[in-house]
């Protein structure tokens, strides 16, 4: 078994091309799987925290795990909603043309 | 045995992450995605938390990724990312990555090995999620239903 830094290495790289997406692409489709990606590190971290950590007697690592994929599940929801709306509005979903708040 | 699964789930996990980040074709990307995820979700197999994979696995390959590729079919216009990428971003992304990296090999504690603790299961999960977490429990089925309603009410006809 990998140790505990192995796996928050791991975490960590995912974060960073999640990061990476988010700042240098400009689609806005690419913007949320960034943001799920960065979402899915922390979930890795929450677990990885509570293997290696001394065991709570309720497992609280994977309650907020679970608990955190029911967010990003609403998250990623309202999120795509918002790019389909946009894109009626727009005819574009490329966020360096999204500059004006006026309809 | 463990090793062998582990540094083979994360080559196919950040290899596919970096096609998700950097492919110009959103539904080569979204694919990726969808593989990302799998990966993250044997990762979860690996530690021990076997009905997290599951719902991550239920949850973004089943929900999430098919919800991106209904919204990249609905927004047909442009299906690549025509804008060229942003360095400054990329470069931020290294910086962070850097920090992290440096924070945790510098810290002597976190190369622990796992210790040995029984199988969590399904049952316990149940148990805890309806006596210690009710309350969040019952937030989350709120909020899951207002995700729905708005998501609905953003996406309906703009009367004009």
């Amino acid at each position: 078994m990998p140790t505990l830094s192995i796996f928050l290495v791991v975490s960590a790289t995912l974060f960073c091309i999640g990061l990476l997406a988010v700042l240098s692409r400009r689609h806005a489709i690419f913007i949320l799987i960034g943001i799920e990606m960065m979402l899915a590190a922390a979930n890795l971290n929450f677990i990885a925290f509570w293997r290696f950590g001394p065991q709570p007697q309720p497992p609280t690592g994977v309650m907020v795990a679970i608990f955190s994929i029911a967010i990003a599940a609403a998250e990623a929801a309202v999120g795509l909603a918002l790019v389909i709306a946009v894109y009626r509005h727009y005819r574009t979903t490329n966020v360096d043309q999204l500059d004006q708040l006026k309809g | 045995m463990n090793n062998i699964a582990f540094v083979a789930i994360a080559i196919l996990t950040l290899a596919a992450a970096l096609a998700a980040a950097s492919l110009p074709k959103l539904i080569h990307a979204a694919l990726s995605f969808a593989v990302t995820f799998v990966g993250v979700a044997a990762f979860f197999f690996l530690l021990g938390a076997e009905f997290v994979g599951l719902v991550q696995v239920f949850v973004y390959v089943g929900a999430v990724a098919v919800l991106i590729v209904f919204t990249i079919l609905l927004t047909r216009r442009d299906v690549q990312d025509t804008g060229k990428p942003n360095w400054g971003g990329a470069v931020i992304a290294i910086a962070v990555f850097g920090g992290l990296l440096w924070a945790i090999l510098k810290t002597p504690t976190l190369s622990v090995t796992a210790p040995h603790v029984e199988a969590l299961t399904v049952k316990r999960i149940g148990e805890v999620l309806m006596i210690d977490y009710v309350w969040p429990l019952q937030c989350v089925g709120l909020l899951l239903t207002a995700a729905l309603i708005g998501a609905l009410i953003l996406v309906m006809e703009e009367k004009s």
